[in-house]
């Protein structure tokens, strides 16, 4: 079975919305509230339990005779936010009772008949996508349309998706083809180009990579995203360090006091 | 008998694979036998009801009810691709806000009452047989007029061909109603 | 569709969405094409990756300029002069495609002496009546046309049938001049009429910098000649002005003049909104039109008998020479066997027209009281409506209203909730109207066919029932002409007549009762009366009374031997053959004649679509032709040729009677034969280019008490305001506001404001504002954003600021009715509103409510009427 992955290429999205749409009506999920955010058109927030596909906009300021295609100003960026199903997990690490599984298809899925709601995953990813619902308990993200990948279908955002800025298919042909692009575009002048896939850090690449113009922390990406377990050994080793102390502190605390008063 | 029941313990499964209790081995019975929504429903083939793009639709439907609704990949024109509101039908067709009664205010009233749905077409009927027949006019000057001005009628862009051939059939060809129009112009 | 239909033949898109992919250049104007068709978009970027350059022009930088490469923030109702400064351009430089309009265009023929120009008086053309506020346009003819008395120029008459370029004269008897220097020859006379549309005054008027201007001239107008195309894709940011017309009517010349009709790539996209909007007005529930865009008989004017109403309305040359084998076999369809020649096929039993029955004619006279009851059906006047306030209280008025949606939309509850009940300014003891709320079956529920924004026809099938009571139209419109019928059958007096020879008897089945859409689809394709087999195409029509077809231009839809066309969904090449049917004959890409040189062959291999096969003696190629097929581009006419045989086998726009594309158009319209500037009805200046004519002489006010305008300019009402709509709703919102996925997307009415005028204004992002207009007064969120730019006219500094309008005061989401602050106003061909340009006044802070709101609302009109409401 390949390992199946997203390009989400903003550079070709017309913020639409189509993918969170989609995603809802196919997950079946409710609508979040209906506040005004003005968020420039976003009004949905971030990814959240009951939003699994979350379009930012960055508005960068227009300028008359230029269109946001053009190398000099993107003006006006969308980019269709997600669960970036990371190569190791915070979520899939933290979760205390199997509840996050690593699917055939490579992509993190929760399993809401096993989860308990303990949250421990909420905490641990860093890019803030897994959220509890509060009123029912569980903790809810992104499935990577399981239930259709099994089937060969592709996930409903992409399917949805009108310019295929969502693309979907095998990792490895999406990391060529994000490199094309991004080649195509530089040679076109663009100089502002950002393609994310932190395979540097500690989540050791993730399964929905990103083009983006301008700053990538502007659409919810940050530079180095770490897995929380990444620091479980110096973790454990502060923790032995103290728990030394505090046992030749305690030891010397009782040995003066055996020997009674001096 | 009993290695079944064991091996439906995840550790179990987890040790005897050498897994790590990340994959297959925690996955539960429902997550292993997950299906799609679709599998096993009828596909008929419709239009997206919005704008005039006209994107390829496919409803699925099972036991005579809407499953999920979705682009048609087929379609020369949409790809298989739905715009938001086009990736919404589903709701739209299935949300609790549709009304399935006849409603019925009376002049003056302040509220809504309900009717069944034979009745309010018999009344209908009443009220436009009365209006023609108190405002038609036959002739004018020796020239054949044939028209009622007082019932007048507005729809629809979003109605079939089929359906507005018979409202302009039946509203002008039949009772010579000739304030008809709709949302096109150019 | 008048302004593509007087220049080109056919009121409808000349092209489909995917062929945008061929396109080198893109231009959209008037629209926000990424936003409201963003499927259809995909094909721009298509274009875009192979390196097309695309062009938007729009007040505010929208999602579609984001994927430009190039925007230019235009004055909202200033595009005649940008488009008359691409023609001027163009001209100019001599960078039109002069092959092509010398073979393919008007631009050679000689116009009549007494013809006068704009330029010659002052801003209006010859035969200009300011009494009648009309034109009578006999000057405007060809030299040498034998002329008509025009039945389409009548004050009661529509501008959907003038679809077909009208019939005021004889337009296949002209002189020419080929070589386009004789000073009456259209080339010269349109040199001369866009003489000053200069790069110094599309900045004056637009506000579009002369280096931005030249960028777009550059982009756009490069993308011409035998190896490149450009496309046009426009919406109602064209179409809802008070000179819409006429706006199309340019973009028409430039597509012309740089040889872009009917080449793949090219071509004009009318992009519209609704499911069948294009089918809505090819089977109109239009008041000044018959199924196939026939004219509907107009008292007085053209229908004394059937013969003197055929004669007014068919060339002598080209396809509508056939005009009364359509008509005949139309009037079969309806009336059946009572139609015989003896009663001219029952035409005396179809109502004349005696004015203005439009939307806004009948709104009028509703308000006046003279209108009993009202059928609306899949529409929500009282929010989708201009001056939606005043279709509020006229709804009041009536004595019974029938609305059929498939929720209670605000039309259906004026008397309950609305914001004049909110206000006191109407209450539910005192509204008479009896109200019937039908609910309708949704589109997945019922089976029939949507034409869509390329003219083509998809069948859609039934999935499951409606719920509940729920039914579709078919069945409605069947069940309650069923009763009515009964009635007629009662009392066969002469003026049941045509009613009871009204052919009625579809059959029904299913525990629904539900008539078959396909037999109504089989009645509007037609058939042979002797045997009920179907014709194959418009073709096999006869005037005889031997063929019935209820609509001509689907004839076809069905093979002869019975399927459904619109039911396929085989596609068997890239423009869709295969996939649903589109009229005429299944032409994906009308005029495609002119993809090739007058000899037949191809302009070039990168654009070939159809061309000549010498060989097989047919046109052959990629679409099906928009030509007779047997037809050699050498074929000239015999003198005394009639109806297609007199089109020579290199014309074609076969539908024009001398085969023609218009850059002048000698009939067929109200306002001009050429697009000229005028402002709209409410403007931040006056008109530079015409300073005795502000605005489009014969455009209507409609001046009432309840319509008010501001003047030109006015300091009470100094920004402009454009509305215009998102992708995450859907028109006035039923089918989005009750939608809890769409809804939270936008959940609020929201007015997007530049940072300059916020700072002046001291207004927040996010804050609320009061927007008001002589019409009316609504809040929103202020939406501050560099998008929306301040405009330099002339010197001066004007504010634009955009309110989408899709809110009402029902719904998970509610908001004001952005349609209170448009004015009730009609363009003079097809009587549309003009909700792209006014003027507007915006303060922080909320409205009032209740009492206080309806204060503010009659203070605010009060204060517009003493200062008379009148415009200048």
């Amino acid at each position: 079975m390949s390992i199946t992955a997203f390009l989400t290429d903003s550079t070709l999205c017309i913020g639409c919305k189509a993918c969170e749409v989609a995603c809802k009506e196919w997950n079946q999920i409710p609508h979040d509230g209906f506040d005004w955010k003005g968020f420039s058109y976003d009004n949905t927030g971030g990814l959240g339990h009951s939003t699994w596909r979350h379009v930012k906009f960055v508005e960068g300021g227009a300028v008359p005779g230029i269109g946001g295609n053009s190398p000099e100003s993107f003006s006006w960026g969308f980019s269709s936010d997600v669960c970036k199903h990371c190569e190791n997990a915070g979520c899939l690490e933290a979760c205390p009772t199997g509840a996050i599984v690593r699917t055939e298809f490579g992509g993190v899925f929760i399993q809401p008949d096993v989860c308990n709601g303990c949250a421990y995953c909420v905490v641990s990813c860093p890019f803030g996508v897994v959220e509890r619902n509060p009123e029912e308990g569980r903790a809810f993200k992104c499935t990577f349309c399981y239930d259709r990948q099994k089937e060969g279908l592709k996930p409903a955002c992409a399917t949805a998706c009108p310019t295929e800025s969502i693309k979907f298919g095998e990792i490895e042909d999406l990391r060529e083809t994000a490199q094309q692009r991004m080649n195509k575009l530089q040679n076109e002048g663009f100089t502002d180009l950002y393609l994310y896939d932190p395979r540097d850090s500690s989540v050791g690449g993730i399964h929905a990579f990103f083009i983006v113009r301008g700053d990538p922390r502007a659409y919810n990406l940050p530079p180095a995203p770490e897995v929380p377990t990444t620091y479980l050994r110096k973790g454990w080793l502060s923790a032995g360090v103290a728990a030394g102390l505090m046992l030749a502190g305690t030891l010397l605390a009782f040995s003066k006091g055996r020997n009674g008063s001096r | 008998m009993l290695k079944d029941l064991l091996l439906r313990w995840p550790l179990v499964r987890q040790i005897m694979t050498g897994a790590d209790g990340t994959g297959a081995e925690s996955m539960s019975d429902r997550t292993r036998n997950l299906r799609s929504r679709i599998h096993g429903t009828e596909v008929t083939r419709s239009v997206c009801p919005y704008c005039a793009v006209g994107c390829g639709q496919l409803v699925h439907h099972k036991n005579g009810k809407l499953v999920s609704i979705e682009g048609d990949p087929a379609s020369p024109i949409s790809r298989g691709h739905l715009c938001p509101k086009g990736a919404a039908s589903y709701e739209l067709l299935t949300h609790s806000n549709r009304l399935t009664k006849i409603r019925y205010r009376r002049p003056r009233s302040s509220h809504w009452e309900d009717l069944d749905l034979e009745t309010a077409m018999d009344m209908v009927a009443d009220r436009v047989w009365t209006s023609r027949e108190k405002s038609f006019v036959e002739q004018q000057d020796g020239q054949s007029l044939m028209q009622t001005k007082t019932i007048a009628h507005l729809g629809g862009a979003t109605l079939d061909n089929e359906e507005n051939y018979l409202i302009k059939k039946l509203f002008t060809g039949g009772l010579g109603m000739v304030c008809v129009s709709n949302q096109a112009r150019i | 569709m008048p302004g593509l239909g007087t220049s080109f033949g056919r009121g409808g898109a000349t092209t489909a969405p995917n062929d945008l992919s061929n396109s080198d250049a893109i231009l959209i104007m008037g629209s926000s094409m990424a936003e409201n068709h963003p499927v259809g978009f995909q094909w721009v970027m298509e274009a875009r990756k192979k390196g097309a350059k695309i062009l938007h022009v729009d007040p505010r930088f929208t999602r579609t300029s984001a994927m430009a490469d190039i925007w230019a923030p235009l004055r909202a109702g200033s595009d005649i002069v940008l488009l008359g400064g691409l023609i001027h351009y163009i001209l100019e430089n001599e960078k039109d495609f002069r092959e092509y309009v010398v073979n393919y265009t008007n631009a050679s023929i000689i116009l009549r002496e007494d013809f006068r120009d704009t330029e010659d008086l002052d801003g209006v053309f010859s035969g200009w009546n300011a009494e009648k506020k009309s034109y009578e346009t006999d000057s405007w003819a060809y030299e040498g046309a034998p002329l008509k008395e025009d039945a389409a120029q009548h004050g009661a008459s529509g501008g959907h049938a003038q679809d077909r370029g009208g019939e005021k004269l004889e337009d296949s008897v002209y002189r020419q001049d080929r070589t386009l220097q004789h000073p009456r020859c259209v080339y010269q006379i349109l040199k001369k009429h866009f003489s000053r549309y200069t790069t110094e005054m599309v900045e004056k008027v637009c506000g579009v910098t002369p280096d931005v201007f030249r960028k777009i001239a550059e982009a756009f107008c490069s993308a011409s000649g035998p190896e490149k195309t450009g496309a046009i894709c426009y919406a109602v940011g064209w179409t809802q002005h008070s000179d819409g017309v006429q706006i199309i009517r340019s973009a028409a010349i430039l597509q012309l003049l740089l040889g872009n009709m009917g080449r793949p790539g090219g071509g004009i996209l009318a992009l519209r909104g609704h499911a069948s909007i294009q089918g809505s007005t090819d089977i109109p529930t239009l008041f000044d039109i018959l199924p196939g865009y026939l004219p509907m008989p107009i008292f007085g004017a053209d229908s004394k008998t059937l013969a003197s109403y055929i004669k007014k309305h068919s060339p002598d040359a080209g396809w509508w020479a056939n005009f009364d084998k359509y008509i005949v076999s139309f009037l079969k369809s309806y009336y059946g066997e009572a139609a015989t020649k003896e009663n001219d096929y029952g035409f005396n039993w179809l109502p004349r027209v005696t004015g203005d029955h439009s939307h806004q004619g009948y709104w009028a006279e509703m308000d006046d009281g003279k209108i009993d009851g009202l059928f609306v059906m899949g529409q929500n006047p009282a929010v989708g409506a201009p001056n939606s306030r005043m279709e509020r209280k006229a709804l009041a008025k009536l004595k019974w209203l029938v609305v059929r949606d498939m929720v209670e939309i605000e039309t259906a509850s004026f008397w309950l909730d609305s914001p004049e009940i909110e206000r006191g300014e109407l209450s539910p003891e005192t509204i008479d109207t009896e109200v019937f709320l039908f609910p309708a079956a949704g589109y997945a529920e019922k089976e029939g066919c949507f034409t869509n924004t390329q003219r083509l026809n998809q069948f859609h099938e039934k999935a499951v029932d409606p719920p509940g009571d729920a039914r579709s139209e078919t069945w409605f419109m069947y069940h309650l002409g069923r009763r009515l019928k009964e009635r007629a059958r009662k009392d066969p007096c002469s003026k049941n007549a045509g009613f009871n020879a009204l052919t009625w008897d579809y059959k029904v089945e299913g525990p629904l009762g539900e008539p078959k859409a396909e037999e109504v689809l089989q009645e509007i394709n037609g058939w042979t009366i002797a045997d009920h087999k179907l014709v194959s195409g418009f073709r096999d029509l006869k005037a005889d009374g031997s063929t019935a077809c209820g609509c001509w231009i689907y004839s076809g839809i069905f093979t002869k031997e019975g399927e459904n066309l619109a039911r396929k969904r085989e596609p068997r090449d890239f423009y869709g053959h295969g996939w649903g049917f589109a009229w005429p004959a299944d032409r994906r890409i009308l005029y495609n004649r002119a993809s090739a040189r007058p000899d037949g062959t191809p302009w070039s291999e990168r654009k070939k679509l159809v061309w000549w096969d010498d060989t097989q003696k047919k046109w052959t190629g990629n679409d099906v032709p928009d030509f007779t097929a047997t037809k050699a581009p050498s074929y000239r006419p015999a003198q005394g040729a009639k109806g297609d045989d007199a089109l020579g086998g290199d014309k074609p726009f076969i539908m024009h009677p001398e085969g023609m594309g218009r850059l002048y158009v000698p009939s067929g319209l109200k306002d001009g034969p050429m697009p000229t500037h005028y402002e709209p009805l409410e403007s931040p200046e006056r008109n530079l280019m015409y300073p005795q004519r502000q605005t489009n002489p014969p455009s209507n006010f409609m001046n009432r008490p309840d319509n008010l305008y501001a003047n030109s300019p006015d300091p009470r009402f100094p920004y402009v305001l454009s509305t215009y709509r998102l992708t995450e709703h859907h028109t006035a919102g039923g089918m989005s506001r009750y939608v809890s996925h769409l809804a939270e997307l936008q959940p609020e009415l929201f007015c997007e404001i530049s940072p300059e005028l916020a700072a002046e204004l001291r207004i927040e992002h996010g804050s609320f504002v009061t927007v008001t207009t002589p019409r009316g007064i609504i809040q929103a969120r202020a939406m501050v954003t560099h998008r929306v730019t301040p405009i330099q006219l002339d010197g001066k500094t004007v504010h634009q600021v955009g309110l989408p309008y899709h809110w009402g005061y029902k719904g998970l989401v509610k908001g004001d009715a952005v349609n209170d602050l448009v004015a009730l106003s009609e363009e003079p061909n097809v009587r549309i509103m003009e909700t792209k340009a006014l003027l507007c006044n915006v303060v922080p802070g909320k409205r009032g409510k209740g009492s206080t709101a309806l204060a503010e609302l009659e203070q605010g009109m009060k204060h517009v009427d003493e200062k008379d409401g009148t415009p200048a």
